[in-house]
């Protein structure tokens, strides 16, 4: 068959909603954009381990302690389910890693900023998590079948880490003087960050053309981001908290909230590596796999030997 | 009862501790997998730390709390065992030490079970479905890095260079353990039968004649405890009378 016959084909299952499955014939193009994707977000799993991770010594409580580890460590279960869809469209965990750790591949920009207080554990659950499920609930209906069942589990964990980020900044919200300041503060740092990780406005967007077409993505970056937006500006008034934004303010003929410009500057040197963390996450990451070295290689070296034993 | 009370503490503030250290591991693993296990171990033992610590809460009845407990007292009241403090050092440390601390735990813990008190019972017959893993995991990483490469064999060696003056102490009753009625004899016995198994799979020696530290328990530390203690305890102290 001619690869225009394969191709309608394949464009004929993603308009009738059938979930493109690995071993089905695609685009060289659609499998390279879903590679970079699901390791893309892989690795901000990954790479979120640190920014929250560094935390969990200091958490004030023990209960808060337990929440916390629980949820590192569902976002590192989060990285290797993605991790193993990605590997369906032929790629392996540790090329990905390499791409990783040499700059080739990205991770969400979200993680180039520091957590300073222990209010910014609240903060990147309820913002950071949030504004990733806008995201993920669309990608539940993604095209690419591994990707999306993926997803359907990461979302209702993601939920579940959502309201525990909004629950802990409840508590300080309601405390002491320093406990409201804290919030405020992590508020106010995590803000426009979050609203970053929609990417692009759509009219700079590069790929997003073609993954609407593809349905890859379903919502463009701009729509993600105004759910956002208006979800948060009702939630924030529980919390008796602003949102760092002047402009913010309901809309009635669009029936949305109007907010004002991201720092657009900011987020492209971000983005290029030049954010407050990038340089030491990547450094924590390097580290640990190099650390890792002779554990994998004793690892496999021993599983030999026991093949060996079996075997005889 | 202050007996009671001092041991509920000490097997509170082993668990806290140890879970305290795993969790330093946390987004830094060898390879995920096992980043996830250990993550997942210090999560077990923080919430048999917390067990531990709501019963001696109760049991003081003078308005303490789980988080007074572990946020509020100092490095002379912790009453851990020194093994737990002792740092991740590599991957082999780290293991050896889970594997040690595991194999005492459990069979305390198969004795704890049939406790007279029936809470530390409970909560040690509870605890026993996680200890089991912990042991099993933790041996089969001593397994294969004591029977791997090179590298790793001469790791482990180093590990228990380091740590095995810290296991004298865990067979040896203090004041508050001395009614317990743990049979310390037979714990000895069945911990030091496991282990030589384990290290002769893993083509590893077990030490003898070893002078063991001793002093955790009482409330004499290593000087890893302080620092241990100074990041734990810090927003607590730092924002006192704070609900979080």
């Amino acid at each position: 068959m001619p690869v225009q016959d394969f191709e309608k084909i394949f464009q004929e299952k993603i308009d009738n909603e059938i979930k493109i499955e690995p071993k089905d014939w695609m685009p060289e193009a659609y499998r390279k954009t879903n590679i970079r994707q699901i390791s893309q977000h892989a690795h901000s799993e990954i790479v979120g381990m640190l920014p929250e991770g560094n935390w969990i010594s200091r958490a004030p409580s023990l209960k808060r302690k337990a929440i916390l580890l629980a949820k590192v460590q569902d976002e590192g279960g989060h990285g290797l389910y993605l991790y193993s869809a990605a590997e369906t469209l032929g790629q392996s965990r540790e090329e990905m890693i390499n791409d990783l750790h040499s700059g080739k591949a990205k991770y969400s920009s979200i993680f180039n900023y520091p957590t300073l207080t222990w209010a910014d554990i609240g903060a990147i659950g309820w913002l950071v998590d949030g504004a990733a499920i806008m995201n993920q609930v669309m990608l539940t209906r993604t095209s690419y079948g591994p990707y999306a069942r993926a997803m359907v589990r990461i979302c209702k964990e993601e939920s579940f880490h959502q309201r525990q980020g909004f629950e802990s900044l409840l508590v300080l919200s309601r405390g002491t003087k320093e406990q409201k300041e804290m919030c405020q503060d992590a508020i106010n740092r995590w803000w426009w960050p979050a609203l970053m990780m929609f990417g692009p406005r759509d009219s700079e967007s590069t790929n997003s053309d073609q993954s609407m077409k593809w349905k890859i993505k379903r919502k463009t970056n701009d729509e993600l981001r105004q759910n956002f937006v208006d979800m948060i500006a009702e939630q924030i008034k529980t919390l008796g908290m602003k949102l760092p934004d002047d402009m913010l303010k309901w809309n009635e003929e669009r029936r949305h909230y109007d907010f004002g410009e991201i720092n657009w500057e900011e987020f492209w040197q971000v983005v290029k590596g030049n954010g407050p963390c990038n340089k030491q996450r990547l450094v924590a990451r390097k580290k640990a796999w190099d650390d890792g070295e002779w554990v994998r290689e004793a690892a496999a070296a021993h599983a030999v030997k026991r093949n060996k034993t079996k075997a005889a | 009862m202050s007996a009671l009370i001092d041991y509920t503490l000490h097997l509170a503030d082993n668990t806290l501790i140890l879970g305290q250290r795993n969790a330093e591991w946390c987004g830094h693993g060898p390879v995920l997998e096992q980043d996830i296990a250990i993550t997942n171990i210090s999560l077990d033992l923080i919430g048999q730390a917390r067990s531990f610590y709501q019963y001696a809460a109760e049991l003081k009845a003078d308005g303490s709390t789980e988080d007074s407990l572990a946020y509020l007292r100092t490095e002379r009241d912790f009453k851990n065992c020194l093994l737990v403090e002792q740092p991740n050092g590599d991957w082999a440390q780290t293991m050896l030490r889970q594997f040690l601390f595991s194999c005492y735990q459990f069979f305390l813990y198969q004795q704890l079970q049939h406790h007279t008190d029936t809470r530390v019972a409970a909560i040690a017959e509870k605890s026993l479905k996680e200890v089991r893993y912990h042991l099993r995991w933790s041996s089969e990483w001593v397994i294969r890095l004591g029977d791997g490469t090179e590298e790793s064999h001469n790791r482990m060696l180093k590990a228990i260079d380091e740590l095995w003056r810290y296991t004298g102490e865990l067979f040896i009753p203090v004041a508050y353990e001395t009614e317990t009625g743990i049979k310390f004899t037979s714990l000895k016995e069945a911990g030091l039968n496991n282990i030589r198994i384990v290290f002769n799979e893993a083509t590893l020696p077990v030490p003898e004649n070893v002078y063991m530290q001793t002093g955790g328990k009482t409330g004499v530390h290593t000087e890893h405890l302080g620092f241990i203690l100074t990041e734990l305890q810090y927003v607590q102290r730092a924002y006192p009378g704070s609900e979080w």
